[in-house]
């Protein structure tokens, strides 16, 4: 008999303690963030998808079109072309193409590079209407972030082959 | 076998998943039932089979990094240790000390976090809604902590052949002993809320006994064996990487119930971060990466097992190689999959409730036993 | 003018707008009040977007209810199916008739109030078993199944605490209940506050709310009974919920907490237009302040297993109710 209540108000004194500590966490303050109004602060070392390093006092990029990125992309993401200009030793970069819907985010391609021409970028608001959003030109990505930065991007400018107008 | 429809109505046949809020993914179980009661309980996998082992064949092994974490969304860093250690092994390359010990720091953080995830998950089967999210307050932190050391927050594809991929800073290792403490201060709620609950103790104890028999028989491992009252961890038993170095006990339970699975993974909250600690004093200086890593990792020909102790019990490696550097055959073992073969003798004879929490006790990680 | 629309009938047709307009209102707010609740509980500010502070959310989620198709599963009973959700949000909207929110502040005065809240309450179970088994899906059945048991076992403890008050007083009218609380509630008296948590729990239980929510027992049941309801056929059993707590919270406060009555000298009983207001307003906080309660326990505690629920009900509640009955028959004898 005298269990049969112990164990009621050993019972209902548990329930009591549970309600004081959520009664407690009820008024503290709240910890969420108010996304889109307020950001938190993205750790410098964050991953997102990879971009060409650009040096902000020449506007120029790192890459001589090694190929080794493109080798150790498990997935094949990466398209690296580039041209030998008349007269020049090395070859230039003309085209950087990352196929961002089938990256996996694990960081060979930037380990691989032998002269760190490309780093994570922080983009982590991505969001599209269609797969073909996450095509990125990095060439293109790198003239915009020069200008942002700037310097006149110098990437990618040997003379464009002019487009064939379209037959009549 | 899969149950069929019974012709003379006498049990029902019930598919709970593939989409069920507690299978935790896409798990799908069968059930046979007679009024509230469960008969049988057939668990049906490969909803999310992505052919990991295969992918594990067909690329060289820094191509497989990406792919370790997304087996094990909870807990990604043991299965990342238990990879680049079979390679090693099987190389013979030397792992600089600090490296060691950062990856013990941040793989007991993930442990901690995935059993955070779970301790929040399992009262979320238990029908209390609160707890996931003081839970995962704390997850953030970690999340937060290992976002800056490794760039991600859950697949983290953080460890190398040979080392990590980035040192620790000081911003990491305060934020680690500001977590160590606030952690330790936290437990007293997680008490009072939930471990002394009339309710919550009600609806785990005696439910789901498991006895060390069966877990012998299954090959279960991790807490679930822990909580049956067998002593095994691989962080004891096989000492890898600088387990061996550091002071930490194996919380077990005799009861084998839901309850006592409950009670493991919150010891083991306490004694990994006992480990963090311990590691952060002890951080030896000097490079994370070794010196003399061949770029190309030839493996073999020969074969190496590695097993590692991840948050659900033993995940093993096991890393044939032919003399290529595209591994011949790469066989992992989760432990997940043993830990679901105990339900269907588990679930026999208890109620739909309760089988609910026993699943939610196995901590099963869906993605990991597909695949 | 008064022959062909009868004043009663007038009476009647008004004050029933109002309670109905009463029970959305509650609803509207109610639903706004618990997600604010929970998530602060949680530790987080629950709606915020929708207007000041989220004001408005319940606004804009009704109008999406109201909006979305209410589909039909292909072999469901459609006409019961239909009919289930009126059958949650009627009655309850009809008990409220009876409630006495001020001296003068009542539909009706009937001499059974009590009874005629009790058995309107009771067909809540009838609208889950229709929602239940006309949904032909396991799931919902399994809910409906669950929702008879325990709604049956639980109406025991509910009557027999209630029954408590109703020999105290000796009536059943709900004016002389909340009358015979004019110096003391019945909630600060041994036996009253025994009979207070035993029908509060049973409250709680009647209701279908955590800790006793199993007929939806989303980790179990997916949602329960109302598993295949979208639209306002969902809209509706919510809108019954919550008419279902104000209701049974507005019992507790006329039985056990005085009613309208104020405490000690911040009371009037008088009949003016301020007596009423100030009784009015007495009578929505102890409801509403039950209500929270509600609201707390349901964010706090993991929920029952189904046969821990009964043997709760038949070991516990029904032997204490019982015993506080027979206390307070002997007492009152005395
Ligand atoms: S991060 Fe990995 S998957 Fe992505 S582009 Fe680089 S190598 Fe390829
Ligand atoms: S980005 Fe680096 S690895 Fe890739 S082609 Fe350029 S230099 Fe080579």
């Amino acid at each position: 008999m005298i269990r049969y209540f112990r164990e009621i108000f050993e019972g209902l004194w548990s329930l009591l303690v549970g309600l004081k500590v959520t009664g407690r966490f009820a008024l503290a303050p709240t910890v969420t963030t108010h996304y889109p109004f307020d950001e938190l602060e993205v750790t410098p070392n964050y991953r997102g998808h990879i971009d060409l390093v650009v040096n902000p006092k020449t506007g120029k990029d790192k890459c001589i079109v090694c190929m080794m990125c493109q080798r150790a992309c498990p997935s094949g993401c990466i398209t690296v072309k580039g041209e030998k200009p008349e007269g020049a030793k090395k070859k230039v970069l003309t085209e950087y193409r990352l196929d961002f819907t089938k990256c996996s985010l694990c960081g060979n391609c930037v380990e691989a590079c032998p002269t760190s021409a490309i780093e994570f970028s922080h983009e982590y608001n991505l969001a599209g209407t269609s797969r073909h959003d996450f095509h990125y030109d990095l060439v293109e990505r790198f003239r915009d972030r020069c200008r942002a930065l700037g310097v006149e991007p110098k990437i990618a400018d040997l003379t464009p082959v002019a487009p064939k107008p379209p037959e009549s | 076998m899969i149950p069929r429809p019974d012709p003379t109505l006498e049990t029902l046949v019930l598919n709970m998943g593939p989409q069920h809020p507690s299978t935790h993914g896409v798990l799908r179980v069968v059930l046979k039932l007679d009024g509230e009661y469960v008969l049988e309980a057939h668990p049906v996998i490969g909803y999310g089979h992505r052919m990991h082992e295969k992918m594990g064949e067909v690329r060289n092994v820094s191509g497989f990094y990406a792919n370790v974490g997304r087996m094990d969304y909870a807990g990604a860093l043991s299965f990342g240790h238990g990879h680049v250690l079979a390679v090693e092994r099987m190389l013979g390359i030397e792992v600089p000390p600090r490296a060691e010990y950062i990856r013990v720091i941040t793989t007991e953080l993930n442990r901690i976090a995935s059993h955070l995830l779970w301790f929040g998950a399992f009262l979320l089967d238990l029908g209390a809604f609160t707890p996931i999210l003081y839970s995962f307050d704390d997850r953030e932190y970690i999340l937060d902590l290992l976002e800056h050391v490794t760039g991600a927050r859950l697949t983290f594809s953080y460890f190398r052949v040979g080392g990590v991929n980035r040192d620790l800073d000081e911003r990491f290792i305060q934020g680690t002993r500001v977590f160590i403490r606030r952690m330790r201060s936290r437990f007293e709620a997680y008490h009072k809320l939930v471990t002394g609950n009339v309710i919550f103790r009600k609806r785990v104890e005696g439910v789901g006994i498991i006895s060390p028999d069966m877990i012998r028989k299954y090959g279960a491992t991790g807490p679930v064996a822990r909580g049956s009252g067998i002593p095994y961890d691989i962080r004891r038993v096989e000492p890898y990487s600088v387990y061996s170095e550091l002071d930490f006990d194996i919380p077990t339970f005799p009861e084998g119930d839901c309850f006592a699975r409950y009670r493991v993974r919150l010891a083991e909250m306490e004694q990994s971060l006992r480990i963090v600690e311990q590691a952060l004093d002890r951080l030896p200086d000097g490079s994370v990466m070794a010196e003399k890593v061949p770029r190309k990792l030839k493996l073999g020909p020969g074969e190496v097992y590695q097993a590692v102790e991840a948050a659900r019990g033993e995940l093993g490696y096991y890393l044939a190689g032919d003399g290529t550097d595209v591994p011949y055959r790469l066989k992992i073992r989760p432990p997940s999959y043993s830990n679901l073969s105990l339900l269907n003798e588990l679930a026999s004879g208890v109620l739909l409730a309760d089988l609910v929490a026993i699943m939610g006790s196995l901590d099963l990680v869906i993605p990991e036993i597909d695949r | 003018m008064t022959d062909v629309f009868p004043p009663d009938l007038i009476r009647l047709i008004v004050s029933f707008v109002i309670v109905v307009a009463f029970a959305f209102t509650n609803a509207a707010v109610l639903v706004l009040v618990e997600r604010k609740i929970c998530g602060h509980i949680q530790r987080r500010p629950g709606p915020f977007e929708v207007g000041p502070h989220g004001l408005l959310q319940t606004a804009v989620d009704g109008m999406k209810l109201m909006a979305k198709q209410m589909l039909v599963p292909r072999n469901a009973d459609a006409s019961l199916f239909r009919a289930a959700p009126i059958l949650s949000f009627v009655p309850p909207i009809a008990a409220l008739i009876v409630v006495p929110f001020a001296r003068l502040l009542q539909v009706r005065d009937l001499d059974i109030g009590v009874l005629f809240i009790l058995s309107l309450a009771a067909v809540n179970v009838l609208a889950i078993l229709v929602a239940g088994w006309s949904s032909a899906n396991k799931y919902s059945l399994f809910g409906a199944i669950r929702a008879v048991a325990q709604n049956v076992a639980y109406e025991i403890p509910l009557l027999l605490s209630l029954l408590t008050i109703v020999i105290w007083v000796g009536s059943f009218r709900m004016s002389d209940i909340v009358a015979a609380q004019g110096g003391f509630w019945f909630a600060f008296t041994p036996m009253g506050f025994v009979a207070f948590l035993v029908y509060f729990i049973c409250g709680i239980a009647e209701t279908n709310r955590a800790p006793f929510d199993l007929p939806e027992a989303e980790s179990e049941l997916t949602a329960g009974f109302h598993t295949e309801y979208a639209g306002m056929g969902f809209g509706l059993f919510f809108l019954g919920e919550y008419t279902n707590m104000l209701l049974v919270s507005a019992i507790a406060t006329t039985l056990f907490l005085g009613g309208w009555n104020g405490p000690a000298f911040l009371t009037t009983t008088g009949t003016g237009f301020w007596a009423t207001v100030i009784q009015t307003l007495w009578f929505l906080a102890k409801v509403y302040g039950l209500i929270v309660v509600m609201i707390w326990v349901r964010w706090t505690y993991p929920r029952v297993r189904f046969d821990q629920l009964l043997n709760f009900c038949w070991k516990i509640l029904i032997p204490i109710s019982m015993a506080n009955l027979a206390v307070t028959a002997v007492w009152l004898k005395l």
